[in-house]
């Protein structure tokens, strides 16, 4: 990157941040099965009136196509922010279309479905360019060390954008957020279960202070 | 008689890194990682150069042939010059192990250690 448009792209950053602007297209970020969807259609549940994003499985890669929603408007502390949001393909480094076929898919069904998955992490990696700020969805169950967490939060701190971090499937007995604050301490972490719906007010208060 | 298999392993000086261009570094990698050998760079990627790793491993993505990547490596850390940080290019990558997939697993990961198994093929 050159030199002017390095600095172009800081001082972009500053007015941003100087002028905070109360429309943002937010991204939400994650590995396959983090709840990205879930999260998505809740927020759609909550604020357009029972609308949803896409359809959500077990089966890893349900999501293969980005899906945007404009201006849902949030009102939280007593302030509201409008927001486009974009629900983006589970980030892989690796798809193998036998992953499928453990979930009782036709060889020629993952087959396809490798493919698609492919191309949705593409797409899931061109929308970092053209986003305000970052959702990063991540299963409270698992290991928050995993090598897409560290590069969405490694990308989102080059480029001074604003990140949250949604700690989701709260409602399952060995979710543990305590271990992903502890992975990314300098990153604000809220704790939801996007399934049933619980401390989904906090999420929404943190999104207007974040990214309004 | 114990049966010896040998790993191919690359590990890339952070002077060697320094000389060369972003796409040079990925295609360097994945030329190695598709042939089957590990490769540990010492000082890593940038976040941007990461994204992109795993943007061009997408497009070569072979049924059978090549499933992906393994790929690890710690936070970046917020280092160099006070005029670097001021425009932006203050995160400096960290030690990097990447091989494909079928072939090396993450046991643990925290702050502080990487532990991976590499399985060899038959």
């Amino acid at each position: 990157m050159g030199f002017m448009s390095s600095f172009r792209e800081n001082l972009g950053a500053w007015i941003k941040k100087i002028f905070k602007k109360k429309r943002a297209k937010i991204g939400l970020y994650g590995p396959p099965n983090a709840g990205k969807t879930t999260l998505a259609n809740r927020i759609l549940k909550d604020w357009s009136g029972g609308d949803s994003m896409g359809t959500v499985s077990p089966i890893p890669h349900e999501t293969r196509r980005a899906m945007r929603r404009e201006g849902l408007v949030i009102n939280a502390n007593g302030s509201s922010i409008e927001l486009d949001i974009v629900d983006t393909p589970g980030m892989a480094t690796k798809i193998d279309f036998k992953e499928f076929m453990a979930f009782g898919l036709s060889e020629a069904e993952s087959k396809k479905r490798a493919k698609e998955a492919t191309e949705g992490v593409i797409e899931a990696i061109k929308w970092l360019d053209d986003l305000d700020g970052v959702l990063l969805v991540m299963d409270s169950t698992e290991d928050p060390y995993t090598q897409v967490n560290v590069t969405v939060i490694g990308n989102m701190e080059a480029r001074k954008l604003p990140l949250l971090i949604v700690a989701n499937k709260m409602d399952l007995p060995n979710a543990s957020p305590s271990r992903i604050s502890a992975a990314f301490p300098q990153h604000c972490i809220v704790p939801i279960s996007a399934l049933e719906g619980s401390n989904i007010n906090d999420l929404y208060q943190a999104i207007a202070t974040h990214f309004g | 008689m114990i049966l010896m298999r040998e790993v191919h392993m690359d590990l890339i000086s952070e002077e060697k890194l320094e000389n060369m261009t972003s796409m040079e570094k990925i295609r360097l990698i994945l030329d190695k990682v598709k042939t089957g050998k590990i490769v540990v760079l010492e000082s890593g990627l940038t976040p941007d150069e990461e994204v992109r790793l795993i943007e061009m491993t997408m497009t070569e993505i072979r049924v059978d042939e090549f499933s992906g990547i393994e790929i690890e490596s710690y936070p970046s850390k917020k280092g160099g010059s006070f005029l670097n940080r001021i425009f932006g290019k203050g995160l400096k990558g960290r030690m990097t192990v990447i091989g494909p997939a079928n072939q090396i697993h993450t046991i643990e990961k925290d702050e502080f250690q990487i532990s991976t198994k590499v399985s060899v093929g038959d």
